[in-house]
């Protein structure tokens, strides 16, 4: 059925349709949406048997989420930002488990400066912590990686993120496509737990591993993602088949056939960037997309396969690691390895700028023409980022940065060129 | 009715279980018990844990006919009872985090309810460490919305596992190896710390009890009033550590019981945020009785001891006979 509706709402009901059994919800922005659209939902009786609990921090969240999982629910939680951080050493204890939880991660900057606008810092830094990323392009997508997420994350035993920008996706109200309980019951078989805590067979769950072991479980885990590189695809398949659209997979690729200069992106800004190319296109550019709807497991092959026939790949990034560079592009490489590729990092859209088409457009011809920085922050603004060195070369007390910045600017909301 | 036997009237165990209806006796002197924390184990010797945790879950197991998950905090209590591939455990059993025991516990709650399994209940336990301290919020959380869990904390006043530093329960003066025995001050502070069974109380919980492994059937009983009840309920049972006190390994239930009997340690329950009842103080002794045995307060004692920090703790304990009413003739 189709419905104009907020994509907090939609990844909501997506959730309600998967018939989560325990949902733990704490508030940050900007997921509050999704989990306030659950507790109605609960509350309502709409969705029924399940257990709504407002814990108390996002730590909380996802340890009642290990609990609920380990005694055999279907268990759901949402975060963003922060709150991936708050509950980092549960999230790494989830996946250790093999525990099957499905979170949402409504994309959101890191602080310090305290920032609640989109990027990808948050899910990057937990890109090392075992769960399967799945980044979503659009709403529609959003909606249906959920529902691919459950199978995905029960059949390997192993905990899935999806990813979606906060407020470009979570906030936007789009048409969506929302399948029915039926097609979704069909789909998505009733949970069964591969370990489960149950007084008629009893099993010691988390018991402490030495060195005679501990790289024998760490390496079945890696090889549960390898065995997700290739179940991804066929449900994405399986999905597309019962509910006639395209929807995750690996990667897809956009105007690629003959292109000569590639950019690879994650989640929304994949839509900006297929308009910059069609114009690029229609300018004589021989131009095109690859987007990553997998980033965990890395899908080196299909990257590879994807981006060998190119001259010059640009990754297009919403975080970067201090002291090195794009995040993505380091793992591009290494799909890359042994082809003599241009490479370029475009960093962009740190804390919720905008990333606009006649930035990407300018900086896409500056690539083309292979005058583009090896590592690019788009739309940086050098008048400020000299002033503050300039300061703290004059000045030992130089102050806080971010005020100083906040001051030369002039004005403390966000810039949109 | 007959007044309740009290085991210190026979001397032994034994002997007291034999006084009573087989149905009143302990869960231990049954052959049908379940040996939940099943021997093998590497619990030191004289493990006041590994003893008030081997009757605390048999008790709960009885309670609930076997219908019982337990979570688990790290810590001793985790480590020495699961070193892989080994599991002492006989109860299907989970350790996630040091911080999280009670959260882990409310899943589990969650997951029984929505299941219609409300016949399985649910444990979750740590020691001091993961209860006073690291787990505190998720305590407090679960406390807060009266989930059906009922947390026990073995508290043996500091880590132990990771080599005795101080925790929000450590007494104060006594040495821990982060608050070493030296300079004007020595030991832990004064001052400091929390009282989590009063805390517990503060969020109004249907049921909060102390207990020392020094009376085990009274640990028995008291999990099994706990088990009687739904929502969130908070055991605290003192278990002394002969490696981080300094004690000898015979000595554990000696030293629980003149911890209780000296006032340190108040033995009692709540319901709702009300003491209903106190174990009274049978034979007062001065903590002098109590902190001696001990290494880690040896510096208190001596030529250059420190009689004022004596003089501090048996003021405390004089303030808990008077506030819990420790005393027969206290009233």
């Amino acid at each position: 059925m189709h419905k104009q509706i907020e994509g907090s709402r939609a990844v909501a009901e997506a959730v309600a349709l998967c018939r989560p059994e325990v949902i733990c919800a704490y508030p940050i922005s900007p997921q509050t949406h999704v989990v306030e659209g659950l507790g109605e939902l609960v509350k309502s009786g709409a969705l029924n048997p399940c257990e709504f609990i407002n814990v108390e921090s996002e730590f909380a969240a996802m340890s009642v989420a290990i609990g609920a999982s380990a005694a055999g629910a279907r268990s759901y939680t949402a975060t963003a930002s922060q709150g991936l951080l708050f509950m980092a050493e549960a999230i790494y204890n989830a996946s250790g488990l093999g525990l099957p939880i499905v979170m949402t991660v409504a994309n959101r900057a890191i602080g310090a400066p305290i920032n609640i606008w989109n990027d990808h810092s948050d899910s990057m830094s937990q890109r090392d912590c075992g769960w399967i990323q799945l980044f979503a392009e659009s709403n529609q997508e959003a909606l249906d990686l959920h529902i691919q997420a459950f199978k995905l994350g029960e059949e390997l035993s192993m905990p899935v993120m999806v990813c979606m920008d906060g407020f470009i996706l979570t906030h936007a109200y789009e048409r969506v496509d929302m399948p029915a309980q039926a097609e979704v019951d069909a789909f998505l078989p009733a949970y069964e737990p591969r370990q489960v805590l149950d007084p008629a067979d009893p099993v010691s769950i988390g018991a402490m591993v030495g060195p005679e072991a501990f790289m024998e479980v760490r390496y079945l885990a890696h090889a549960k993602q390898t065995m997700a590189l290739e179940r991804i695809p066929r449900i994405a398949a399986e999905f597309e088949q019962r509910f006639g659209r395209k929807s995750g997979g690996l990667v897809r690729s956009y105007r690629c056939e003959d292109a000569e200069t590639i950019v690879v992106a994650l989640g929304s800004v994949l839509g900006t960037l297929k308009d910059t190319v069609d114009e690029l296109r229609n300018d004589g550019q021989k131009i095109g997309v690859l987007g990553i709807h997998s980033f965990r497991p890395f899908p080196l092959a299909a990257v590879r396969a994807a981006l060998q026939g190119a001259k010059r790949v640009v990754v297009l990034e919403k975080s970067f690691s201090v002291g090195l560079g794009g995040v993505v592009s380091t793992d591009v490489r290494v799909a890359l390895s042994g082809l003599h590729l241009h490479g370029y990092t475009v960093v962009a859209g740190l804390g919720g700028r905008a990333i606009t088409k006649t930035s990407l457009a300018r900086t896409l011809r500056e690539a083309i023409a292979d005058k583009l920085e090896p590592l690019t922050f788009m739309d940086l603004d050098w008048r400020i980022v000299n002033r503050q060195l300039e300061r703290e070369a004059a000045t030992r007390r130089s102050g806080p940065i971010a005020e100083n910045l906040l001051r030369d600017v002039g004005t403390v909301a966000s810039k949109v060129h | 009715m007959t007044a309740p036997i009290k085991f210190y009237q026979t001397g032994t165990f034994t002997v007291g279980n034999r006084l009573l209806a087989p149905e009143q006796r302990s869960v231990q002197s049954s052959l049908e018990r379940s040996n939940s924390l099943n021997s093998g184990h590497r619990a030191c010797q004289g493990c006041g844990e590994a003893l008030g945790a081997r009757y605390a879950v048999d008790a709960a197991m009885r309670a609930t006919k076997g219908r019982l998950i337990a979570a688990n905090a790290t810590g001793c209590l985790e480590v020495f009872s699961t070193p892989y591939p080994e599991t002492s455990w006989q109860l299907p059993w989970i350790h996630s985090l040091f911080g999280n025991a009670a959260a882990v516990g409310t899943g589990i709650a969650a997951a029984m309810k929505v299941k219609g399994r409300s016949d399985v209940r649910v444990i979750a336990q740590g020691g001091d460490g993961g209860t006073t301290d690291i787990g505190f919020g998720c305590l407090s959380g679960m406390f807060e919305r009266n989930d059906d869990v009922l947390y026990i904390c073995y508290d043996n006043e500091a880590y132990m596992n990771t080599g005795v530093q101080r925790s929000s329960a450590t007494p104060p003066a006594a040495r821990t190896a982060t608050t070493m025995a030296v300079g004007a001050d020595p030991g832990a502070l004064f001052g400091q710390g929390k009282n989590v069974p009063l805390i517990a109380m503060a969020h109004e919980i249907p049921y909060v009890a102390t207990a020392t492994v020094a009376d085990l059937r009274d640990l028995e009983a008291k999990v099994e009033r706990a088990m009687t009840i739904r929502g969130a309920r908070y055991l605290h049972i003192l278990v002394p550590c002969p490696l981080g006190w300094g004690a000898a390994s015979q000595d554990t239930i000696k030293l629980a019981r003149l911890a209780r009997e000296t006032g340190l340690f108040p033995v009692f329950e709540a319901e709702k945020g009300e003491v209903t009842t106190v174990t009274k103080i049978r034979r007062r002794v001065p903590v002098e009785e109590y902190l001696r045995p001990q290494k880690r307060f040896s510096h208190i004692f001596g030529a250059k001891g420190h009689p004022q920090m004596l003089e501090r703790i048996q003021a405390q304990a004089d303030r808990n006979i008077r506030r819990f009413g420790l005393l027969e003739d206290a009233q």
